[in-house]
């Protein structure tokens, strides 16, 4: 095997440090596109989480690989869907600060 | 140090300190690029553990696909030069406290919790095995969260379509939005 000589132990610290470093951009951030970022990082980081369960606890198993892989597919088309809805509110509020958008259409 | 824990220290590294920029930059499209580096670091680890092809995946899907369509989101959205406000000490404080607090709990279970390992032999992954797997019913086969997944895949990208299409009967501006 290649991984010879780290932990698993290293890994999931790895993606625990990621994943809330993501949720802190979630939390400060005020602009759609970088809430949209720290969304990402914290998917990424459970991607890590999720491979290194699977290669080393149950390598016989491939659960690990495709759950990242729909994870991944998940991640983009939330990625399409939110673009779309942010163009959406930059053209009909010109900006995309969260504390400026505060009414619904309807 | 072996070169296999040099390469992790490296990525890890990457990793982190690329993460915290890309969370704290005040300028967005370097957040972006940024956020391509903590991807591509990420693919080297998929390479670590040996699995090449979501390697793959995700250099072509993630560090290909979504960062291009945040890049051009950016630049559809906000001017280059603009430089974001910076974040009220109050909600950094508070952030930054609940943030690790967590992590630290996190990695506390973590080192405290004794994982064990299967004594069963390593599979070897090739194309042909994941194919396999994706599209059987049997005991090893994943189609019905691939059919999930398709559909989700079809209904993403007629919404995308639909709210991102221009116009309609209303033709309505931010003028006449705030009577």
């Amino acid at each position: 095997m290649m991984n010879t000589g780290i932990p698993l132990q290293y890994f999931l610290v790895l993606a625990t440090i990621m994943f809330f470093v993501g949720v802190y951009g979630f939390l400060t951030r005020r602009n759609l596109i970088t809430i949209l970022m720290s969304v990402e990082l914290i998917l990424n980081s459970v991607n890590i989480n999720l491979l290194a369960f699977n290669r080393y606890l149950y390598p016989h198993k491939l659960e690990g690989l495709f759950f990242s892989l729909f994870v991944i597919a998940v991640a983009a088309s939330e990625a399409a869907v939110a673009i779309a809805i942010i163009i959406n509110i930059y053209r009909r509020f010109t900006t995309i600060n969260v504390e400026n958008v505060n009414e619904m259409k309807y | 140090m072996t070169f296999n824990q040099i390469m992790f220290a490296l990525f890890s590294f990457m990793i982190v300190v690329f993460s915290i920029l890309t969370v704290t930059s005040r300028k967005i499209l370097r957040a972006a690029v940024y956020l391509l580096v903590v991807l591509v670091s990420s693919a080297g680890l998929y390479f670590m553990l040996n699995y090449q092809f979501l390697a793959a995946v995700q250099l072509t899907l993630y560090a290909g696909g979504i960062v291009v369509l945040i890049i051009f989101s950016i630049l559809l959205t906000s001017h280059i030069s603009q430089r974001f406000e910076p974040v009220g000490w109050k909600k950094s404080l508070f952030s930054a406290l609940a943030v690790i607090t967590g992590a630290i709990l996190s990695v506390i279970t973590i080192l405290d919790y004794k994982f064990s390992a299967t004594t069963e032999a390593a599979k070897e992954i090739d194309m042909k095995l994941i194919g396999k797997s994706l599209l059987s019913v049997g005991n090893d086969g994943y189609v019905l969260p691939f059919e999930v997944i398709s559909i989700l895949l079809i209904a993403a990208m007629v919404a995308a379509i639909v709210i991102a299409k221009k116009g309609g009967p209303k033709k309505t501006g931010s003028q006449t939005l705030n009577p």
